[in-house]
């Protein structure tokens, strides 16, 4: 929780709503074959349509109707027919001048997301698809287009499909911001719809931010900031934002309804353009489009081979475990990614609490080599240990092993040596440690109890870590009680 | 006569003529005539020579070129054609060369078509007279001084005299009908989705069609049965197919174009995803079947209005398919009388939107400035003519928040009356014909100071834009003034079957119009009655 939160904005609460726009994770762009790739040579990836050459026409990516019909029911929205309009503007990177986008008839409306720590839902007004702009560089003059001497525009990220998810005003606070954006960009990649990297622009967050005072249900006038290029930034601009505003209205001053520009270097706030000046889109229907017929059949048949979200993760996980201790755990585990590991063990048998920390241990130490496990595989790992065929040491090095160079854990274990030794040979080491060391042995005999470690030592370092801890400490029990 | 393209490819298939004579022909024919009419932006002559020479080539390995076999086709300059000047008769794009072909233009090359010249238009299909264009006036070449009419005035005049055996229009609200009846040629304007649109640059969206003028029904008919079909590069563009047991055109089940590209990341001019490349097997089976029982109406909203000359043409025309069993009578669709309204707040501002693209960013003329608003200002500024200009305006207004529910929303309700006042009408008649222009060709500088007046000379033709439905003129003989008067018939959508039939059998009923005094008339090489071209 923020400091904010802590303390109250001076009597004022914060009403903040979001527009997220991420790209689809698609082969090609939004209305052309051209390739929808990050980080290539500028203008390699356009084609006319992508360039907007007279006489070329749009035709719609089906795989990106299909992501967005995804990010809807993912969100709990009604998804249904919809039309494109156009939105007429003029801008350098946008090769139409117009952008291809919906309006009053939208794919998805009416939705929720919930923030897994609070439980408190988000309601999304819409989330509708739209093609992305052109790239444009400002050579000179600090980068800004004022005073630069010329411009690049780069159109390789030009017609980029794109859905942009717009909240109902229901967030209050930075944190909870914070929250939101985490929990829908960890939604997106969970189910295949968008890289959602905000370092690379496939996710990128306008926040509409107005204050009122505390106990009031009117809405106060609303200032948008765009550039929040990471969740860092978001916090901070809405921060900055809230106390600007604030600092107006309690001083009897009024907020002017303004587009801003988060400038990240100075922490602050920067009017871009008033209402007044604010462009009028005449969004009208594009003909160039037929309407996008969705029916029930085909909503049913994307909701059935819809991947689970990070809520349906974490419930599936929480679900096998018998007490809800380690929620927190089970959310990074998700967030990571490799709650399939856990839940791929524990269906094969593992114990619930061994799979858990295998995984948050070890497996997430190295999460990039982890998410390349098998999870068949990993579970075969978490058994051996668990049937006691590899010693806890050794179950670690074969599963770095096998994060190292893939394979087989019975093959890793045998290459390595981790044969399990047989009950009588363990016995006659302990014995042979036991007869080396006669003073520690009448100590633990004598009831200091913590010497069993020094001798489970002894006996790893004499067996090379092939015998298992607790069998050794039998072991020694067993010696003990013959021994009187 | 002039050539017809039926007999040029009859001749050129079967090894009579070679497509590169023929195409020789028209290009010695273009230089030596088109001075007087200014039908041509730009002449083809060596890409045309190269195409003649692949045909014959083909000729000569025993191979068929298609059925437009050498057959010279001009085409408007609102059609790309790759690495060829498409300028749409604009400053603009003065010297645009598009680095791709429209689907037509490929349709029609992979016909066996030799594609010999751009033709002059009004800038940007804008008008109805040809006099918008950036580059100079084509003249009618009945007669000098009177317009062909527009905007595909260049094609249908190219037609008219014989400097090309059949071409290629846009129709927006009768830019091929009106030419094609004001220089005394046949043009059609398809259904709205029958012919692709990738490639033809674009007036006003959901209005905008190709369509073939030609000096015959069947001419035209074949370039139709070339062009028509359904291209997954225009999603607007329909699957239809046609039922061999009654000739009709129905719609493939899965109905209107689907989405559906991803993955698909063919290069822009890679092959052509269209599986069923001709409609029809071959373009003169359209004309087949009888007239008789056909129940024809006379719309009195497009020929009450006109010239009494023009009228007196619609009626002998009307009184030739009563002669051959149809039964006519006078219907009225009052709803018309708005469709010239709604036509000009749709297609200006679906204009103004499509034209935004020239900004001077990307291609076309570039007027530099201190800054980049300033630069998209003065390129557009300088670039488009006033009639352009004048409907981005228009269709900017028509747009505005504030305005749009009173203009461009209205309009499209009044197009969804139209729509229904057609469909009513429909029920009772196969199709209906009138006049295609309210009088004959007008004088060259007579209406450009009058926008309404020029505006006026499409009352006829706008409704079956508006309504997405085949029309086509046929010329009838000659006015008062000597000027050629096209008949049109209209179909409901999907009716150019029957719209064809009776097309051929009010041209089999016309009076003979003579050839225009300026005109090429030996295409082929072979004995002519007009002797030099000169009647």
């Amino acid at each position: 929780m923020g400091m904010s939160d802590l303390v109250g904005y001076r009597g004022y609460e914060p009403v903040i709503g979001l527009e997220v726009h991420c790209e689809l994770d698609t082969l090609t762009k939004m209305f052309c074959g051209c390739p929808n790739s990050f980080g290539d040579a500028p203008n390699t990836n356009t084609c006319p349509v992508c360039l907007a050459l007279p006489g070329s026409l749009p035709v719609v990516n089906e795989k990106a109707v299909e992501l967005a019909a995804r990010i809807g029911l993912a969100l709990h929205c009604e998804v249904r027919s919809s039309i494109f309009h156009r939105k007429n503007y003029f801008y350098p990177d946008m090769p139409k001048d117009y952008q291809i986008s919906q309006y009053d008839e939208p794919i998805n409306v009416n939705g929720w997301l919930e923030l897994p720590a609070s439980g408190v839902r988000i309601e999304i007004e819409r989330a509708h698809m739209e093609e992305d702009t052109g790239k444009t560089t400002h050579v000179g003059g600090g980068g800004r287009i004022h005073d630069s001497s010329f411009s690049l525009v780069d159109y390789n990220r030009a017609g980029v499909p794109l859905v942009e998810i717009v909240s109902r005003p229901d967030i209050h606070s930075s944190e909870q911001a914070r929250q939101y954006v985490s929990e829908l960009r960890m939604l997106l990649v969970s189910i295949g719809a968008s890289k959602a990297r905000m370092e690379e622009g496939s996710l990128r967050v306008d926040a509409n931010v107005s204050v009122r005072p505390e106990g009031s249900g009117a809405l106060g006038t609303r200032c948008e900031i765009k550039n929040l290029n990471s969740l860092r930034s978001l916090v901070r601009a809405i921060e900055y934002e809230i106390e600007r505003q604030v600092d107006l209205v309690s001083t009897g001053q009024v907020v002017v309804q303004q587009t801003r520009h988060w400038d990240e270097a100075g922490g602050r706030t920067i009017a871009l353009r008033s209402k007044e000046e604010a462009h009028d889109y005449r969004y009208f229907p594009e003909p160039d489009l037929v309407r996008l017929d969705f029916d029930s059949d085909r909503v049913a048949r994307i909701a059935g081979a819809l991947p689970p979200t990070p809520e349906q993760r974490r419930a599936r996980i929480m679900s096998l475990f018998d007490t809800s201790t380690g929620a927190d755990l089970v959310a990074t585990i998700v967030e990571m990614g490799l709650d399939v590991l856990v839940i791929s063990a524990i269906e094969h048998g593992v114990v619930p609490d061994r799979a858990l920390s295998r995984t948050a241990n070890e497996a997430a130490a190295r999460v990039e080599d982890a998410l390349n496990l098998d999870p068949g595989t990993y579970a075969r790992l978490l058994m051996m240990e668990q049937d006691g065929k590899l010693t806890p040491t050794q179950t670690k090095a074969v599963l770095q092993a096998m994060m190292d160079s893939g394979g087989e854990p019975e093959s890793i274990a045998s290459t390595m040596g981790f044969e399990a030794m047989e009950p009588d040979a363990m016995v006659s080491v302990v014995t042979g440690i036991v007869d080396a060391h006669p003073d520690e042995w009448q100590r633990y005999r004598d009831g200091e109890s913590k010497l069993a470690q020094f001798f489970v030592g002894q006996v790893m370092k004499a067996t090379r870590g092939k015998a298992n801890g607790k069998e050794v400490i039998a072991a020694l029990d067993k010696l003990k009680a013959d021994a009187l | 006569m002039r050539a017809s393209a039926g007999d040029v490819s009859a001749q050129v298939r079967q090894g009579r003529v070679s497509a590169t004579s023929i195409t020789e022909r028209y290009l010695e024919a273009i230089e030596s005539f088109d001075g007087k009419l200014h039908a041509f932006l730009t002449v083809m002559a060596g890409y045309a020579v190269e195409q003649a020479t692949r045909i014959d080539k083909l000729v000569e390995m025993g191979k068929d070129p298609g059925p437009l076999a050498g057959v010279p086709v001009a085409i408007k300059d609102n059609l790309c054609t790759r690495g060829i000047l498409t300028t749409c008769a604009s400053r603009i794009l003065e010297n645009w060369r598009p680095p791709y072909s429209a689907t037509v233009v490929k349709k029609l090359e992979r016909a066996g078509a030799v594609i010999v010249g751009k033709t002059n238009m009004d800038e940007f299909a804008m008008g109805s007279s040809t006099e918008n264009s950036a580059f100079g006036v084509t003249r009618n070449p009945y007669d000098a001084d009177r317009v062909p009419g527009g905007s595909s005035g260049g094609s249908a005049a190219a037609v008219a005299s014989g400097l090309s055996v059949v071409a290629l229009g846009s129709d927006t609200g009768g830019s091929i009908r009106q030419p094609a009846a004001l220089c005394g040629v046949v043009g059609m304007k398809p259904t709205y989705g029958m012919v692709s649109r990738y490639g033809l640059v674009a007036f006003a969206s959901s209005l905008d069609q190709i369509g073939p003028f030609g000096t015959t029904v069947e001419d035209v008919a074949l370039i139709f049965s070339v062009i028509a079909g359904h291209d997954p590069r225009d999603s607007t563009s329909l699957k239809v197919r046609r039922d061999v047991d009654t000739g009709s055109l129905v719609l493939a089940p899965a109905g209107v174009a689907a989405s559906g590209q991803e993955g698909t990341a063919d290069a822009p001019d890679g092959p052509m995803l269209d599986e069923d490349a001709y409609i029809w097997p071959a373009g003169h089976s359209l004309l087949d079947g009888a007239i008789e029982g056909l129940r024809i109406g006379v719309l009195e909203e497009i020929t009450s209005d006109a010239a009494p000359d023009v009228r007196r043409r619609v009626e002998e025309a009307a009184a030739a398919l009563v002669s051959l069993g149809a039964t006519v009578e006078e219907v009225s669709i009052p709803e018309l009388h708005y469709a010239l309204g709604a036509y000009y707040l749709i297609a200006p501002a679906e204009a103004s939107s499509n034209l935004a693209r020239y900004d001077g960013i990307r291609y076309g003329l570039r007027v530099d400035a201190e800054d980049v608003t300033s630069m998209m200002s003065r390129t557009r500024s300088g670039g488009f003519g006033s009639e352009v200009k004048r409907r981005i305006m228009l269709g900017t207004y028509a747009l505005s928040a504030g305005y749009y529910d009173a203009y461009y929303g209205q309009a499209q309700r009044v197009r969804a009356v139209l729509v229904d006042a057609f469909a009513a009408v429909y029920r009772d008649y196969d199709v209906l014909i009138g006049a295609t222009t309210p009088a004959t060709a007008f004088g060259v500088g007579e209406k450009t100071g009058d926008p309404l007046a020029m505006y006026l000379s499409d009352v006829c033709t706008i409704p079956s834009n508006l309504a997405g439905h085949p029309a086509i003129s046929v010329p009838f003989g000659a006015g008062d003034d000597g000027l050629p008067v096209g008949v049109q018939v209209l179909a409901p959508a999907l009716g150019e079957p029957v719209m064809f039939r009776v097309a051929a059998a009010i041209e089999s009923a016309a009076r003979s119009l003579p050839p225009p005094p300026v005109c090429f008339a030996d295409g082929m090489g072979v004995q002519s009655d007009m002797g030099d071209g000169h009647a």
